[in-house]
C-alpha cells in the first residue's frame, strides 16, 4: 500500500517535471494561430509541421543544416580534444612519479573551481590579435590543452584504481610509458573516457557563451547561436520555426541521453559531475 | 618523461590560465578597450563600481538573490525526490532516477529556455516576476544533485536504521537524527557545487530576459552585465575588475561556508 502510494507520488511528481518538455513538443507542432490564441494548451487540436519546414530554413539567411553542421564540428573537436588531452595529463599524475606531481595536481584541481570569467578577457584578446574571432579555434583548441581539469580529475581517480602490477608487467615485457598509456592503461580506462566523451559532448552542445562571444557571422553560427536569432522577435509569427528548431536542438541529447543513461547517472553519482 | 603526457596540460594551464588571470587582473586597473593601448586608471575601476554605477549594485542584488532562492530550492527538491526515490526498490527506482535527471541535461539549453519564456510569458514581462521563472528553471534541473543525494542514502548503513526501530524511533526522528546527519558531507558538497555554479548563471538568464537582462533590469545577472560592459560596449579593463570581483566574492563564500561545515557537516567518526 505505501509502495503503491510512493510509486503513485512520483508517477505525478514526473508528469510535472516533464510538463515543459512535452509541452516544447507540443507547441512546435501546433499552428501558429492555434498558439496565440491559446499558448498553454498540450494538445493541439489541429497538427502541423510547418514549423519544422520553417525551422529548417533556418534563420539569419542561414540554414538549419549550416547550424546543426557548425554544432557537429565544435562539440566533436571538444571530445576529441577532451579525452587526448585529459587522458594524456592524468596518466601523468595517476601512473607516474615526479616531483612536482603533488603542487600540479592540486593546481589542477583549484582550476576546476575558479569561475571562467577572470581569464576570458584576455583570452579574448589574444584570439583577437591572431584573427581567430569568428573562428571555431578558440572553441576546441583550449580543449585540446586540457582546459576542463574536471575530467583530469575523473581519469585520475579511474586511472588510480588500475592495478600497478600491469604497470610492471608491462615494463618485464618492454612497454615504455607511452607504450604502457597506449596499450595498458588506455583500453582499461574506457568507461572514464566514455563518461568524459558523453558529457564533453552535452555540455558543448548545450555551451551558449561562449559561442557567443567568439563566433559572429552567421555562416559560423552553431544552433544556440541560431536560436538566438529568435530572442529579440517578439513577433508570434516566429513561433513556429522557433520550437520547431529548440526540439531539433534537443534531439541529439534526448538520443545520447537514451543510449548512455546508465553511465551519465554512474557519472554523477561517483563524482559528482554538475550536469 | 611525465612531462611530455602533461605538455598540453601544463601549457593550457600557463597559456589559458595562469596568464590570462595575471593580464586580467593587471587590465582592471586600467581603461582598455581592445584598440588602443590599456591606460592605468588604478583603483578607478573599482571605485566606480561600488561608489558610481548603480546598476552594478542591481546586478549584485539580481544574482545574490538568484543565489539565495536557487540554490535551497534546487537542493530541497533534490534531497525530497532522493528521499522518495530511495523507498522504491530496483527497476523502479532506475526509471525514475534516469527521468528526473534528464532536465538537467536539457535545461542548459538555448531551445528549452525559449520554451521556458513562452510558457511564463506573462511572468516574464514584469519585473517583480522575471527573475523568479529564472529561479523555477534553475530548480527545475534538480536531477544531479538528486542522483548524488540518492547516492549518499545509499551508502548509510541499515542497521543504523534498524536500531532506531527497535529504540521505537519514527520516521521523521528518523530523519533528523540519522538520514541528515549522515548526509550531511554529501549536502555540503552539493552546497558549495551549486552555489558556485549560481553566481555564474547565464544562459537562462541571457535567453529570458531577452539578452539585456529586463524588464527593468530585474534579471541582469552579474554574467550578463559582465557581457555587456566587456563585450557589447567593449571596456574590458571594467569588465576585468567584475570579474576580479567575482571571484573573489565566490572565494570568500566557499571559504565560509568551509568554515560554517565544521558545525553542521559529520563525517562519521573521525572528527
Amino acid at each position: 500500500m505505501r509502495r503503491a502510494a510512493t510509486f503513485l507520488l512520483c508517477l505525478a511528481a514526473l508528469a510535472l517535471v516533464l510538463y515543459p518538455i512535452v509541452w516544447l513538443v507540443s507547441a512546435s507542432l501546433t499552428p501558429v494561430e492555434d498558439l496565440v490564441a491559446n499558448l498553454r494548451s498540450l494538445f493541439p487540436g489541429r497538427v502541423t509541421t510547418d514549423g519544422y519546414a520553417g525551422a529548417l530554413e533556418g534563420a539569419g539567411g542561414e540554414s538549419f543544416w549550416t547550424f546543426l553542421g557548425n554544432s557537429t564540428i565544435v562539440a566533436s573537436g571538444a571530445v576529441v580534444g577532451n579525452v587526448v588531452s585529459c587522458s594524456l595529463a592524468a596518466y601523468a599524475f595517476a601512473r607516474l612519479r615526479f616531483r612536482l606531481s603533488g603542487p600540479l595536481f592540486a593546481f589542477a584541481l583549484v582550476t576546476i573551481m575558479l569561475p571562467a570569467h577572470v581569464t576570458l578577457i584576455p583570452q579574448y584578446v589574444v584570439f583577437q590579435r591572431l584573427e581567430m574571432i569568428d573562428t571555431f579555434v578558440p572553441l576546441i583548441l583550449p580543449k585540446l590543452l586540457a582546459t576542463d581539469a574536471f575530467f583530469v580529475f575523473l581519469m585520475v581517480q579511474f586511472m588510480r584504481g588500475i592495478p600497478r602490477e600491469l604497470d610492471e608487467a608491462a615494463k618485464i615485457d618492454g612497454c615504455g610509458p607511452i607504450r604502457n598509456y597506449r596499450y595498458v592503461v588506455l583500453p582499461l580506462s574506457r568507461p572514464a573516457l566514455v563518461t568524459t566523451a558523453i558529457f564533453t559532448f552535452i555540455w558543448t552542445w548545450n555551451d551558449f557563451f561562449s559561442q557567443l562571444i567568439y563566433l559572429s557571422s552567421t555562416e559560423n553560427y552553431t544552433i544556440p547561436m541560431g536560436l538566438r536569432l529568435f530572442i529579440d522577435q517578439t513577433s508570434s509569427s516566429s513561433y513556429g520555426p522557433m520550437f520547431a528548431m529548440s526540439v531539433l536542438s534537443l534531439v541529439p541529447i534526448g538520443l545520447f541521453f537514451l543510449a548512455f543513461q546508465r553511465f551519465l547517472v554512474a557519472g554523477v553519482a561517483t563524482t559528482g559531475l554538475k550536469g | 618523461m611525465p612531462y611530455l603526457f602533461l605538455a598540453p596540460w601544463l601549457l593550457g594551464a600557463i597559456g589559458l590560465t595562469v596568464a590570462p588571470m595575471v593580464v586580467s587582473l593587471y587590465l582592471s586597473f586600467t581603461d582598455y578597450d581592445l584598440f588602443n593601448e590599456p591606460r592605468w586608471v588604478g583603483l578607478d575601476n573599482y571605485a566606480k563600481l561600488f561608489g558610481d554605477d548603480p546598476r552594478y549594485l542591481d546586478s549584485v542584488g539580481v544574482t545574490l538573490t538568484y543565489v539565495g532562492w536557487s540554490v535551497p530550492a534546487k537542493l530541497l527538491l533534490a534531497l525530497s525526490v532522493a528521499l522518495l526515490l530511495n523507498s522504491l526498490r530496483g527497476k523502479g527506482q532506475a526509471f525514475f532516477r534516469s527521468a528526473f535527471y534528464a532536465p538537467s541535461l536539457l535545461g542548459a539549453s538555448v531551445g528549452l529556455a525559449l520554451a521556458w519564456r513562452a510558457i511564463f510569458d506573462t511572468w516574464v514581462d514584469t519585473p517583480d516576476t522575471a527573475l523568479v521563472t529564472i529561479v523555477l528553471l534553475s530548480a527545475w534541473q534538480f536531477g544531479a544533485p538528486m542522483v548524488i543525494f540518492l547516492a549518499g542514502l545509499q551508502q548509510i548503513p541499515r542497521d543504523l536504521f534498524d536500531a532506531a526501530a527497535v529504540d521505537g524511533a519514527g520516521w521523521w526522528r528518523k530523519l533528523a537524527s540519522i538520514t541528515l546527519p549522515m548526509l550531511s558531507p554529501v549536502l555540503f558538497f552539493n552546497l558549495v557545487l551549486e552555489t558556485i555554479h549560481a553566481f555564474q548563471a547565464f544562459t537562462q538568464a541571457f535567453v529570458v530576459s531577452g539578452g539585456r537582462g529586463g524588464p527593468a533590469d530585474s534579471t541582469l545577472f552579474y554574467t550578463l552585465y559582465l557581457y555587456e560592459r566587456g563585450f557589447t560596449e567593449f571596456r574590458m579593463g571594467y569588465a576585468s575588475a567584475m570579474a576580479w570581483v567575482l571571484l573573489v566574492a565566490i572565494a570568500l563564500i566557499t571559504a565560509v561556508l568551509f568554515r560554517t561545515s565544521r558545525y553542521w557537516v559529520f563525517y562519521g567518526d573521525e572528527r
